[in-house]
């Protein structure tokens, strides 16, 4: 236990000696956390939209004006030609046509519906489908607006088309706020990145400047050499972890439902899991170069697998089934389950059991692994 | 014995490192491993110290297995390998402090053992060992190499790229930690530093050629060793070569050393031979062989042995 110390004692000093430690430590959360939290958004406002009004009827005027008046879009330009409209779209000068055909007001009348063209700039499918999504919901409202004037003129009396009312409320971020969704997301990602790259460089540090040679030579047990590695990041993480989310409160008002305590008891856990990986890249690799790609690769496929921007429950199935060995998909959930929902310990328990395992398996394999015999 | 190492073989994919080594060590004695780099010198290190496992043979250490009771050893031996490998980053009393805590003990316990080497170094113990010149490093690699008073101290190339100054001290370090009842195995390029040792192992391509004190070395030398000098040194060594009864011919310096093929070359004639060249100011004097001169005649019988 006492020879643990003195390393931790050894890495503290090391790490303190390194100037490029302290910025990384106290910049890095609060450039990504204002860059990542305000970019990374999925809300689109003032879509430049053109509207090709073949029609030119109040109807086909009051159906713009909704466009118009709409904080989504911005009607950047007007036609009549469907060519100019396309070249526009070419362009990139606009991202989505309404087109409002000749009659349409006429055929709304007489035969009970008109029908209107969008074209979607979808390059990105992401966006495309969200601005699809406002379209629909203006026509719709319009629709509605429509059906009531149009039956109300004729029948004069309370509407005998029955109708299903819909009312939506979201739980858990009632204002469906993107910053709610993401500042604990960013903040996992942090923590993640601290911890798997400063573990999985530092041993293979040792290893290029021959100085793990002469800790071979002591009667240093593999474990405490490996804890001794693993105990200073360990802390500095949970440290990142705190300070992300005094600046996610401080900046953005997250809300933090459930209890902190828990937060920090599974983010230690999950923690084990991260530096774990760092360290089993670290007992492989033979330079900082290697360490530092393949951990890389291992952030970038977890990161993008985890849900930070797509549900993982629109993933194909066996997409998921990866997710099993993906801890930044556990801990993910249990993030935003813990400050957004208020969810207790039993409601995570799963997971919780889940990354125990896997902190246990990757610590052994990592111990496993680092070998002071050639 | 205190070493013992029977038939050690060692291979790096198809690179032989070390081929049938065997060799003994007394206990107190001061050894050195004298060979060129590539020798196999630090292969033999890192298999004692329990860094490396041998393919075929075996060796113990105060009769500690080296593959079966690498616990012990490392608890009693103290290692300094060629490259400088403490931490940078932290100062002379830092690592001093930190190798003695992980060996369980503190400066202050051991502290008579490293007194010479650290009172030379100890006004600096606040300065990263990084920033500090090669002499010292070494000093403090020693220290932290003794500061668990190990009973035996390998020391891999302790003087490579040290100035002479500093290498006749640390030899002179070296006997006295012998006298204080520590068993020494040191590895070298520097033929000069043999004969500092009690004995010596003459290394080249993996095998030992020869175990022995220096002086006996020096002593089974099969010739008479002459030094030759003239104005043309160039066309001297060709014409030496071309000497009918000539056996080898070095540069060493300054000199030529040449061996006739006889035990005793006929210097009369040899000077004749030379001033028959046109060579002028000709000195031709026998002198006492050294290592060096030893292990380039061990070399050449070796590799017309191996040609047979």
């Amino acid at each position: 236990m006492r020879t643990i110390l003195y390393i931790i004692q050894k890495e503290f000093i090391q790490i303190s000696r390194n100037r490029s430690m302290l910025p990384i430590i106290f910049v890095l959360p609060i450039v990504q956390l204002i860059i990542l939290v305000n970019a990374a958004t999925l809300e689109m406002k003032r879509v430049n939209m053109c509207i090709v009004d073949s029609d030119l009827s109040s109807t086909s005027r009051q159906m713009t004006d909704k466009f118009k008046g709409s904080p989504f879009f911005k009607v950047k330009e007007s036609t009549f030609s469907m060519e100019e409209a396309e070249q526009s779209l070419q362009k990139d000068k606009i991202d989505v046509i309404l087109r409002i055909p000749q009659h349409f007001e006429r055929d709304l009348v007489r035969n009970n519906g008109g029908k209107v063209q969008v074209i979607i700039n979808a390059i990105n499918g992401t966006a495309g489908g969200i601005e699809n999504a406002y379209i629909t919901n203006i026509l719709m409202e319009y629709n509605k607006q429509v059906t009531a004037e149009w039956v109300g003129v004729s029948t004069k009396g309370p509407l005998p088309v029955p109708s299903v009312a819909v009312t939506t409320s979201y739980w858990f971020n009632p204002q469906l706020n993107y910053k709610t969704f993401m500042v604990p997301a960013v903040l996992l990602l942090l923590v993640t990145i601290i911890g798997m790259f400063l573990s999985s460089l530092n041993l293979v540090r040792e290893k290029e400047l021959g100085t793990i040679e002469q800790i071979n030579v002591t009667p240093i047990h593999k474990y405490e050499f490996i804890a001794g590695k693993l105990i200073p990041f360990w802390i500095i993480a949970l440290f990142e972890l705190g300070f992300g989310l005094t600046i996610g409160k401080l900046l953005y008002n997250i809300p933090m439902l459930g209890s902190l305590w828990l937060l920090f008891g599974v983010a230690a856990i999950y923690l084990l899991v991260v530096l774990g990986i760092g360290l089993l890249i670290s007992t492989s690799a033979n330079t900082q170069q290697q360490a530092m790609f393949v951990s890389f690769f291992f952030m970038i496929v977890f990161v993008m697998m985890s849900g930070i921007f797509t549900p993982v429950e629109s993933m194909p199935v066996w997409a998921q089934r990866l997710n099993l060995i993906n801890p930044i998909a556990y801990f993910m959930r249990v993030i935003r389950m813990i400050l957004l929902k208020g969810s207790g310990f039993t409601d995570i328990l799963k997971e919780v059991i889940s990354l125990a395992v896997y902190a246990w398996i990757i610590l052994t394999l990592a111990v496993w692994r680092y070998r002071k015999v050639a | 014995m205190f070493i013992s190492a029977k038939n050690i073989f060692k291979n790096y994919g198809s690179t032989q490192a070390l081929s049938d080594i065997s060799f003994e060590v007394n206990k107190n004695e001061l050894f050195g491993f004298i060979g060129p780099d590539g020798a196999g010198k630090t292969t033999l290190f890192r298999i004692l110290t329990t860094l490396l496992l041998a393919d075929k043979g075996s060796a113990t250490i105060n009769g500690w297995d080296v593959v079966n009771d690498f616990k012990t050893i490392r608890n009693n031996v103290g290692y300094m390998p060629g490259r400088f490998s403490l931490y940078q980053d932290l100062s002379v009393e830092e690592n001093l402090t930190f190798f003695a805590t992980i060996f369980g003990t503190t400066i202050e316990e051991n502290y008579d053992l490293i007194r010479d080497i650290y009172v030379q170094i100890e006004p600096f113990k606040k300065r990263l060992a990084g920033k500090l010149s090669g002499g010292m490093k070494q000093k403090l690699a020693l220290s932290c190499a003794l500061i668990h008073a190990p009973e035996l101290l390998v020391l891999d190339e302790p003087t490579t790229g040290v100035d002479a100054v500093s290498r006749k001290e640390f030899w002179e370090m070296l006997r006295n930690l012998r006298d204080k009842g520590i068993t020494i195995i040191v590895s070298t390029p520097y033929m000069d530093e043999a004969s500092l040792c009690d004995r010596v192992a003459l290394m080249q391509n993996g095998k030992i050629m020869q175990i022995d004190t220096p002086q006996h070395i020096v002593g089974e030398f099969p010739r008479k060793l002459y030094a030759v000098r003239s104005s043309n040194m160039y066309s001297l060594k060709d014409d030496l070569l071309h000497f009918p009864e000539q056996h080898s011919v070095h540069l060493f310096g300054q000199y030529l050393h040449f061996t006739a093929r006889e035990r005793e070359a006929d210097i009369l004639g040899l000077r004749h031979y030379l001033e028959g060249k046109n060579h002028q100011n000709i000195i031709i004097e026998a002198i006492e062989p050294g290592i060096e001169d030893c292990f380039i005649e061990l070399m050449t019988e070796n590799s017309a042995s191996n040609e047979n």
